[in-house]
């Protein structure tokens, strides 16, 4: 009773600190809180825009499971971008800062460029359609061709066998992102004494004082970087969309967000959309958790 | 011995030795064969991420007879405008005149990304500064919006927009974009390394939080500023508007230039201008904007 009071008095007291939260947080709740509760509910309806949606239990999830291969393949899809992209370039995110925080200032700059450039460049992840285009255009075929290795150009994004591993190249090259940054930036600031005691308790080499000092010093980074990186490799779609096509050949480089925007916007079915939409958002936010607590972890 | 003591003090030398002292023990962590290694690795992965971006500057001033030359090219040997030229024409002759295109994602990535700053930091500074009930809930909802991206939430956004009317309407694209968390999170890690000193003795002097917000906070956080804008930029400058802008008047840039860079054959030359102007606009912005982004970053990290 007291402590709800007193509660309510510091709610009184704090109105102006409200007051500025306010115009962000009515957005925030209205663009983000709210379109997850609906999707949660909707994933338990059929609703198709016209009629009012009609509550159907879990059939949208077992439909989804039992019924929906193309959904299997694109839950597959995406688990092996999430799993080889996000730990990947996670971790080359991480390297190309820790090479590039040695340089001179100048050289660190234009290298910071180079690698998140593709990151921000909008469109650019198009020109790899020049790099692997089916024709004798294309860089890779005429290079090969030239040389005399192929004979006939291979058609690489309408062959299932290339579509992921040229999905996954281009994903890589363009994932350096505010992660990169980070890193960049969590680098200068690591306590330079820390590296000078390290040198006299007997580390011997770079890659013990990267793992004992470096490391441990960066875990605030490490833990925001994972979570960028998490959230966008489990996102992939546009470049699939622009690349391969929607849907790809065979389905071979389909994801959970494209499979998604094909029953939401292609056929209209947004109780099934939806479900696939909750389990998007607990894959996400299952894993980040989940690593979150493992990099918590990390020198410790 | 004066070259020794350049400026005649006694401690010089001494000084120089421990440097040199510092630099050796710095030394012995080095290996050459590290060094060399690491700088191949860092120097393959260069080339291989600048690839793309050469071949787009390279393209958009080939002559349209190099850019269907076989074997194909990768560097320009006769660089020419005519590709610029070219989409100057289209542009023209294009249904939607084209200065609507840009006068349209001027509109959306301007009030955008000035909204999301003004909304973002007024939010970000009771957050990093005052404590009050729910402080740390709020916060935390914050950092799980991260933690899942906007295609999670797209169906709703559309019943959402639809039932506050303003489907097919720049707001539709511009006010879910003042509400972005990444931009909330950096301006409250940055925000909370100023010191209470300085809001404390604005609060004796009987200031309203706006005041200090706008008075004092502001002013000291202007790298941050520059850091929302440019990541906020970079997303609605790249935003086609998708469902939310069926209108063809309504479209961004973005959208015009990708029906262009999906245009084949015909279009090449000006396709290749197209990518090029897309992408240079972001990569100039933060060229110049570096080094003020980085030092926001530094206090981007998640505390426990």
């Amino acid at each position: 009773m007291n402590h709800k009071e007193s509660t309510w008095s510091l709610i009184k007291k704090n109105c102006q600190s409200y007051g500025l939260m306010a115009p962000y947080f009515i957005l925030f709740f209205m663009f983000t809180i709210l379109p997850v509760m609906i999707a949660i509910v909707l994933s338990f309806t059929n609703f198709n825009m016209l009629q009012l949606p009609r509550f159907v239990g879990w059939a949208n999830y077992t439909r989804l499971f039992l019924e929906n291969e193309i959904f299997i393949i694109a839950l597959q899809n995406t688990l092996i971008f999430a799993v080889v992209t996000g730990p990947l370039s996670f971790i080359l995110c991480f390297i190309f800062a820790w090479i590039i925080n040695d340089m001179p200032p100048k050289i660190r700059a234009f290298m910071t460029l180079v690698f998140y450039a593709p990151s921000i460049s909008g469109n650019v992840f198009f020109m790899w359609q020049y790099f692997f285009s089916g024709d004798r255009m294309g860089l890779v075929n005429g290079f090969l061709i030239n040389l005399g290795i192929l004979d006939d150009p291979i058609n690489f994004f309408r062959d299932a066998r290339f579509i992921m591993p040229i999905l996954i190249v281009v994903q890589l090259w363009m994932s350096l992102g505010v992660g990169f940054l980070a890193f960049i930036a969590g680098l200068q600031t690591v306590d330079k004494a820390l590296y000078e005691a390290g040198a006299v308790d007997g580390i011997r080499n770079r890659w013990q004082e990267l793992w004992y000092i470096t490391l441990p010093s960066m875990k605030p980074q490490l833990l925001f970087a994972a979570v960028m990186q998490i959230t966008t490799s489990f996102a992939i779609a546009d470049v699939v969309t622009t690349l391969a096509g929607m849907p790809t050949v065979n389905y071979a480089g389909d994801t959970i967000v494209t499979h998604l925007q094909d029953i939401g916007w292609i056929r209209f079915e947004m109780g099934y959309a939806s479900a696939v939409a909750t389990i998007l958002f607990l894959l996400m936010v299952g894993t980040n958790k989940g690593v979150q607590r493992m990099l918590r972890k990390v020198g410790t | 011995m004066t070259a020794v003591r350049p400026h005649g003090r006694l401690d010089a030398p001494i000084k120089k030795k421990e440097v040199k002292l510092a630099k050796r023990t710095k030394r012995l962590s080095r290996s050459t064969s590290g060094t060399v290694a690491l700088f191949m690795f860092l120097a393959v992965f260069g080339v291989f991420t600048s690839m793309p971006i050469v071949l787009t500057i390279s393209r958009a001033f080939m002559p349209l007879d190099e850019l269907f030359l076989f074997p194909p090219r990768f560097f320009v040997r006769n660089p020419t405008v005519t590709n610029f030229a070219d989409l100057f024409i289209i542009m023209q002759e294009s249904w939607v005149p084209f200065s609507r295109y840009f006068l349209n994602s001027v509109i959306i990535t301007g009030f955008g990304t000035l909204g999301h700053l003004i909304f973002a930091s007024m939010a970000a500074y009771p957050l990093a500064k005052n404590d009050f009930p729910y402080k740390n809930q709020i916060f935390a909802t914050v950092v799980l919006a991260l933690m899942f991206g906007a295609h999670v939430t797209g169906i709703p956004n559309f019943l959402i927009i639809s039932a506050l009317g303003i489907n097919n309407n720049y707001l539709a694209v511009i006010l879910p974009a003042f509400s972005a968390p990444l931009g909330l999170y950096l301006m409250k890690q940055f925000m909370e390394q100023i010191p209470d000193s300085l809001i404390e003795s604005a609060r004796l002097d009987g200031a309203s939080e706006f005041f200090i917000w706008r008075k004092i906070v502001m002013p000291n956080v202007k790298p941050a500023w520059l850091t929302l804008i440019i990541l906020q930029f970079q997303a609605l400058w790249a935003t086609t508007g998708g469902v939310f802008l069926r209108s063809e008047e309504l479209k961004p840039l973005s959208f015009a230039m990708n029906q262009i860079a999906l245009g084949g054959v015909a279009r090449a030359g000006a396709n290749a201008a197209v990518i090029f102007i897309m992408m240079a606009v972001p990569v100039t912005f933060f060229i110049f904007s570096q080094s003020r982004i980085i030092e926001t970053m530094a206090t981007s990290g998640m505390k426990d």
